[in-house]
């Protein structure tokens, strides 16, 4: 590991660390509620890496969900990362075997990151990067197994925690709200999966409205795509705060 | 509860399927061109209706039956979304409505709420 890397990578992470070790324990609490110890948190967030992934993957372990429904729901929670290799494409390629590691933890918050900053003068950007997706996994595991730890041995009654998955989808959806041109596929998700709700229930609501979904927007993209073009999402938010989006 | 074997299954097809979702892009478009319009254009506006989604499917438990099914349900995400407007902060948005609604549902009496609410409006 190239030290000056790591040390010049450090700082730009700090607002990553405070978030992680704070997602990372209120999922650790989660779990260690739902029956499933530390150790199982260590290894969820060493092999899974996804903060609203694994948030998703507590209720599964809870609710005894058949692998099939395990692997769609975390499918279509996952969609969006689709994004973001897109745009890394570029910024990847010459990584040689470290570009794997990349591309495995490229969660949002890395992602923001690695969108945003430039490599001090001096430090080889490659080793940068790296270093800066080693750090972000590192605080999420630590993160989540002082959360099981924690969840064991504090006497909190935890009923209710599970919020916590929703005011994070909340947060993201008013960052959405505000950063893009048309409020339009916000409304339709809403609308989509209320009506799904209401035809086929609480069980298997998400891929029917999924479905949906993805068919009102391919039949809306003459008109969507008309004003996309001129409203690529932008981000209102001053330049310190982008990289702390946590989801 | 699944047995240890079941959990760690569970566990791997998550960690496969998410890994999927992020070599996908590499695998189909990691060479000189762009990728086709149709893709680009449902990366840009799948995210917010997918989120979207993603917070009814967090709700569909609520139930209109007694006051305690809604209203803290409804508190908190007004909370949240007040929140995040006035400060733009992600932890203090997450965990303020969070806390709220963990006070809402363990320490208020909703049958007194309720019922004091019906000798006001009666």
């Amino acid at each position: 590991m190239d030290r000056r890397a790591l040390s010049a990578a450090f700082p730009v992470t700090i607002p990553v660390l405070m978030g992680y070790l704070a997602i990372g324990m209120a999922f650790g609490i989660m779990l260690e509620a739902a029956g499933y110890n530390f150790i199982w948190a260590f290894f969820m967030s060493l092999t899974i890496y996804a903060g609203s992934g694994q948030y998703l993957g507590v209720s599964l372990l809870a609710s005894c969900a058949t692998l099939g429904t395990v692997a769609l729901m975390t499918l279509i929670i996952n969609f969006r990362h689709l994004v973001y290799g897109l745009s890394m494409l570029e910024k990847f390629r010459g990584m040689g075997w470290r570009k794997l590691y990349m591309i495995f933890s490229l969660t949002d918050e890395t992602y923001a990151l690695l969108s945003s900053v430039q490599a001090p003068v001096g430090v080889n950007p490659r080793n940068f990067y790296f270093a800066i997706a080693l750090l972000d996994q590192s605080y999420w595991i630590l993160g989540s197994v002082i959360g099981g730890l924690a969840g064991a041995v504090l006497p909190i009654d935890t009923t209710g925690i599970d919020f916590a998955m929703t005011a994070l989808f909340v947060v993201i959806a008013v960052g959405q709200w505000e950063s893009y041109g048309s409020h339009l596929p916000a409304l339709l998700g809403v609308g989509a999966t209320l009506l799904s709700l209401i035809l086929v229930g609480q069980e298997n609501l998400l891929l029917p409205a999924l479905g949906i979904i993805i068919v009102v927007l391919l039949a809306l993209r003459p008109r969507l795509e008309a004003t996309a073009d001129a409203q690529a999402p932008k981000d209102p938010r001053p330049e310190e705060e982008k990289e702390d989006s946590l989801c | 509860m699944l047995t240890p074997l079941q959990a760690a299954a569970a566990i791997a097809v998550m960690a496969g399927v998410t890994f999927l979702t992020r070599i996908l892009p590499f695998l189909l478009f990691d060479r000189k061109g762009n990728p086709p319009r149709l893709v680009l254009y449902l990366g840009r506006v799948l995210p917010p209706a997918i989120i979207a989604m993603l917070i009814v499917y967090c709700l569909r438990t609520v139930s209109f039956a007694g006051l305690e099914g809604w209203l803290p349900p409804l508190l908190a995400v007004i909370l949240v979304v007040g929140l995040h407007l006035w400060k733009h902060n992600n932890l203090l948005s997450i965990f303020g409505g969070t806390i709220f609604y963990m006070v809402l549902v363990q320490a208020v009496d909703w049958q007194a709420v309720q019922d004091a609410a019906l000798i006001f409006f009666s």
